[in-house]
């Protein structure tokens, strides 16, 4: 199995370094023309004002989306998470070209500024024990489609979700030690890992 | 400083990473430098090829700049704190910034010691253009470095050497048997557990970004082939021709660093670069890199 890493701007090289502990072949993702032999694409945390930006003006997002249409698997991080989403609750990405994918409405930042950010323990479905989240600036998940399942919640608020194969987190499991999130995702696309 | 703290101020820094963080002196050039893909803004009141012009003692910026700028961007700010300043520190804290630059381009409040940064919650920058320097300012707190350069020049040279520096002692850490890293440690003046850290990860234990001269697409690329996570860009985007064009370059630049056509097409029809200065013809009290200790 080969996961791609989109590696435009931010905490791409984490996921390289986590998908690749967990005995997975991975590639950094610039071009479209890296996404021809993905089994799967993960969308890292960082500044998604920055990829939106850096995308325009490429094939990149238009080719992924296609990719996503013939159902490649895609897990987005915090930044990630903000391509992803179906809905924005501002227009602070000044209509900028995104993912879309799954059914959600995000708000940017709406955990605060760095000063707020925080960890907290997570309890996440399939897992035993609790996962220690990290939110940074993160977004939040205000709004849910009908067929967008919620695999963990803080505060009531969904924080992990997935929508078939497309996967969102407003935290960041890439960050530390800790790969069982990954694992999940890669479990579900029936990876044996 | 708690584990989790330590977790929460490096994790912005990797959030930084392969991006461009650009300085701002008001709210228009803040939302260009956003708009052109910038990872974060440092808000200050002078680009440093001002401060180095006009002279003077150079401080924080105003509190109300610094407002005006974090409510005009949706990416993180930062701003410049005095070396050994820990009240301006408290006072960026306080305003919401997302990181403190302690930073040799304003002029030291204290030529012995310098913050420390482990009692805030908001996480430090600090310069350093060399290992020994570098891990002090971690030991002392900071959740990421920058090498120095020379501030306000338009010279990448010293950028290359503060880098090339801080690259070449980690690689001679990396020969040396466990047993010698005591002796090591003496040399450079710094805490045995970087040390042997430093030694074992082949890396600082921080994001690494570089500062200080950086102009150009090209030179912007070059740090990032020679390992940068990312670029700080100062007077090199407001003090050139065109601006807009200049910030996205360097952008673009940085993120498709290894690809030399992306890098050509880049520096295509970008106007003027700022003039600059050759570092040779600062006299040695104004060079900004020998603040810090």
């Amino acid at each position: 199995m080969r996961v791609g890493v989109l590696a435009l701007q931010g905490a791409f090289r984490e996921h390289l370094l986590m998908l690749g502990s967990l005995g997975v072949d991975t590639l950094k993702v610039t071009r479209s023309k890296h996404l021809a032999d993905l089994d799967a694409l993960v969308l890292p945390g960082g500044e998604s004002t920055a990829m939106v930006r850096i995308a325009s003006g490429t094939d990149l997002f238009a080719t992924l989306r296609e990719r996503m249409a013939g159902g490649l698997p895609v897990f987005g991080t915090c930044a990630g998470l903000i391509l992803l989403a179906d809905r924005l609750s501002d227009d602070s990405l000044g209509g900028y070209d995104r993912l879309g994918g799954l059914d959600v409405t995000v708000a940017r930042n709406a955990y605060g500024r760095q000063r707020e950010s925080f960890t907290a323990p997570l309890t996440v479905r399939g897992l035993d024990e609790p996962v220690e989240g990290t939110f940074i600036r993160a977004p939040q998940i205000l709004e849910l489609g009908p067929d967008t399942e919620v695999l963990s919640r803080h505060d009531d608020v969904p924080v992990l979700v997935r929508q078939g194969s497309v996967w969102g987190a407003s935290f960041h499991p890439e960050l530390g030690t800790d790969g069982r999130i990954h694992a999940e995702f890669l479990h579900h696309l029936g990876a044996a890992v | 400083m708690t584990e989790t703290q330590t977790l929460l101020n490096t994790g912005l820094a990797q959030m930084l990473k392969g991006g461009v963080i650009m300085d701002v002196v008001n709210e228009e050039q803040a939302r260009i430098a956003e708009a052109a893909g910038a990872s974060a803004v440092m808000a200050l009141e002078r680009v440093p090829a001002d401060i180095r012009a006009q002279g003077g003692v150079a401080r924080m910026s105003d509190p109300d700049l610094i407002d005006s700028i974090i409510s005009a961007v949706s990416i993180p700010v930062m701003a410049k704190a005095r070396i050994g300043h820990f009240v301006e520190a408290q006072i960026l804290e306080t305003l919401g910034v997302d990181y403190i630059d302690e930073s040799e381009v304003l002029s030291p409040a204290d030529y012995v010691n310098h913050i420390d940064k482990s009692v805030f919650k908001v996480p430090f920058v600090c310069g350093a253009t060399n290992l020994g320097e570098a891990l002090r300012r971690i030991q002392e707190g900071a959740s990421m470095i920058r090498s120095k350069g020379e501030a306000g020049t338009g010279d990448v040279s010293e950028a290359m050497r503060h880098l090339r520096t801080i690259n070449s002692e980690i690689r001679a850490l990396g020969a040396k048997s466990e047993d010698e890293l005591y002796v090591a440690a003496k040399e450079i003046a710094a805490p045995y557990h970087l040390v042997k850290q430093v030694a074992s990860l082949g890396r600082l234990p921080v994001v690494t970004f570089v500062a200080g001269g950086i102009a150009t697409p090209a030179d912007a690329a070059m740090m990032m082939q020679l390992g940068a996570d990312g670029v700080f860009v100062g007077s090199g985007i407001f003090k050139s021709g065109n601006p807009e064009a200049r910030a996205k370059a360097i952008v673009e630049a940085t993120t498709h660093f290894d690809d030399p056509q992306a890098v050509a097409e880049a520096s295509r029809g970008l106007g003027d670069a700022m003039v600059g200065i050759n570092v040779a013809d600062v006299p040695a009290p104004h060079r900004l890199a020998e603040r810090g200790w």
